[in-house]
């Protein structure tokens, strides 16, 4: 069975390629779909195949450049990207980022690096999750409170409103994003993704899974225009972390165009699929899986708390987050097909 | 009522920031991650052994080179998706926004 693993010409450590191809497609799926490159499912994943956490960082990030390359030529084509706030919101998440990656290097100096990055990514997991699921939760309560009224409910109403208290905030120079509907102050998109990108540098993530949602709740795009934008977004940083973490010496490139490959396949599903789901139904099912994720990394670092359980929490871990790439990629496969199943029979009907 | 529940909320914000300087610290077991400054050739042969030896000889080029074939490959994989989406008849230039 030697044949089915590869040897790494740079991390020097032999690797399951077919896992990686698996790993492509599923992450492939749901980053195109959630607009994100998915590195927080990818990067415990690379360390579970057996990369080294620093290696496992920048081979996903190089490989999430070109996968939301692809994903963002297709949400281009459905008018979902708007290039002007992702130009501006490039600003603040390159110096953000570069902040962030050079605080890994500082910690890597003091330390695991593994565990603080784990921490944060928990932090940040158990926030976002509350996030979605408090806005479906807030959405619900005005719809039934529109039906008891007897009043038509909008469907462009939102749960959470944040979005509105900052775009009142005018600090000029003000701005006007046409794709997204959205009029606000400059320094807000350039704020929340000088943030975004701080924190993404931190977590080696192309940041979509923070900014994905802040472009929601915060600047208040439409849930598909904020995937879009997200992902040119997530290909533009994500090029220039590639850049980054190889110029340190941690890209293993031969395993990022391995997983390319799967996630070229994976990344068009996923586009395709948000022509076939509604807003909600994508914050819905991106509050699941960052859930998912969260529990996954508490199995991890449980495994320091209770060594004696140490083996069983590692396999519980992957199979967990394994088990939710592949369901949540399975969801937005069948809904996929279901659509354009739909679309072909009623071009058909015509 | 508001600002009786938002103070504890800012005071466990501004905790947790202090504190994340003093994790990391309490995290380190005094060994960093290892760094490859050399990779290892030995094993390697064809394109891989010159891929880790341009490694060796210059980060500058190993990373330019990285950066343009990542996107390379990239438009590549997209173009052909989109030949087989268009082959297989989804409309991919329009998209009904229902919701926000």
């Amino acid at each position: 069975m030697d044949w089915l693993y590869i040897l790494m010409p740079i991390a020097g450590v032999s690797i399951f390629w077919p896992g990686l191809i698996i790993l492509g497609i599923g992450v492939g799926i749901i980053g195109g779909f959630f607009g994100m490159g998915g590195a927080w499912m990818v990067t415990p994943g690379l360390n579970i195949l057996g990369f080294p956490m620093a290696f496992a960082i920048g081979t996903d990030i190089a490989h999430m450049a070109g996968k939301s390359l692809i994903s963002t030529m297709r949400h281009g084509k459905f008018g979902n990207v708007d290039y002007k706030l992702g130009l501006i919101m490039l600003v603040g998440t390159i110096v953000g980022f570069e902040a962030g990656a050079q605080m890994v290097m500082w910690l890597e100096r003091l330390g695991n690096v593994e565990k603080v990055v784990r921490w944060i990514y928990l932090l940040l997991l158990t926030f976002i999750a509350w996030m979605v699921f408090h806005d479906v939760r807030r959405r619900l309560q005005k719809e039934r409170a529109a039906l008891a009224a007897g009043t038509k409910f909008d469907p462009l109403e939102t749960g959470i409103e944040w979005h509105k208290t900052l775009q009142n905030i005018k600090i000029p120079p003000m701005i006007h994003l046409p794709v997204a509907g959205i009029y606000c102050s400059a320094w807000l998109p350039i704020s929340v993704s000088f943030f975004t990108g701080w924190l993404a540098g931190i977590l080696g993530i192309g940041g979509g899974l923070i900014r994905m949602p802040a472009l929601i709740y915060l600047i208040g795009c439409p849930t598909h225009i904020a995937v879009g934008t997200d992902l040119f977004e997530v290909m533009i940083s994500g090029l220039y972390g590639a850049g980054t973490y190889t110029y340190k010496g941690r890209t293993e490139l031969v395993a990022a165009l391995i997983m390319l490959i799967g996630a070229a396949i994976g990344a068009q599903i996923g586009a395709v699929a948000t022509k076939y789901i509604k807003g909600y139904g994508i914050r819905v099912a991106f509050g699941i899986t960052v859930i998912g994720c969260g529990v996954s990394i508490v199995l991890k670092m449980a495994q320091a708390w209770v060594p004696e359980y140490g083996r069983f929490l590692d396999v519980s871990a992957t199979v967990l987050i394994l088990g939710l790439v592949s369901c949540m990629s399975l969801y937005i496969f069948v809904k996929m097909v279901q659509g354009a199943r739909r679309e072909l029979a009623m071009k058909r009907g015509l | 009522m508001k600002k009786h529940r938002a103070g504890p909320l800012r005071l466990a914000v501004a905790c947790l920031a202090m504190l994340l300087p003093a994790s990391a610290l309490a995290a380190g077991d005094g060994g960093a991650a290892p760094l490859v400054l050399v990779a290892d050739t030995r094993q390697l042969t064809g394109i891989m052994a010159w891929w880790a030896n341009l490694y060796n000889e210059s980060h500058v080029y190993f990373t330019i080179l990285t950066v343009v074939l990542i996107p390379t490959v990239g438009v590549i994989f997209g173009v052909v998706a989109d030949f087989v989406m268009h082959w297989i008849g989804i409309d991919l230039t329009s998209r009904e926004l229902a919701e926000h």
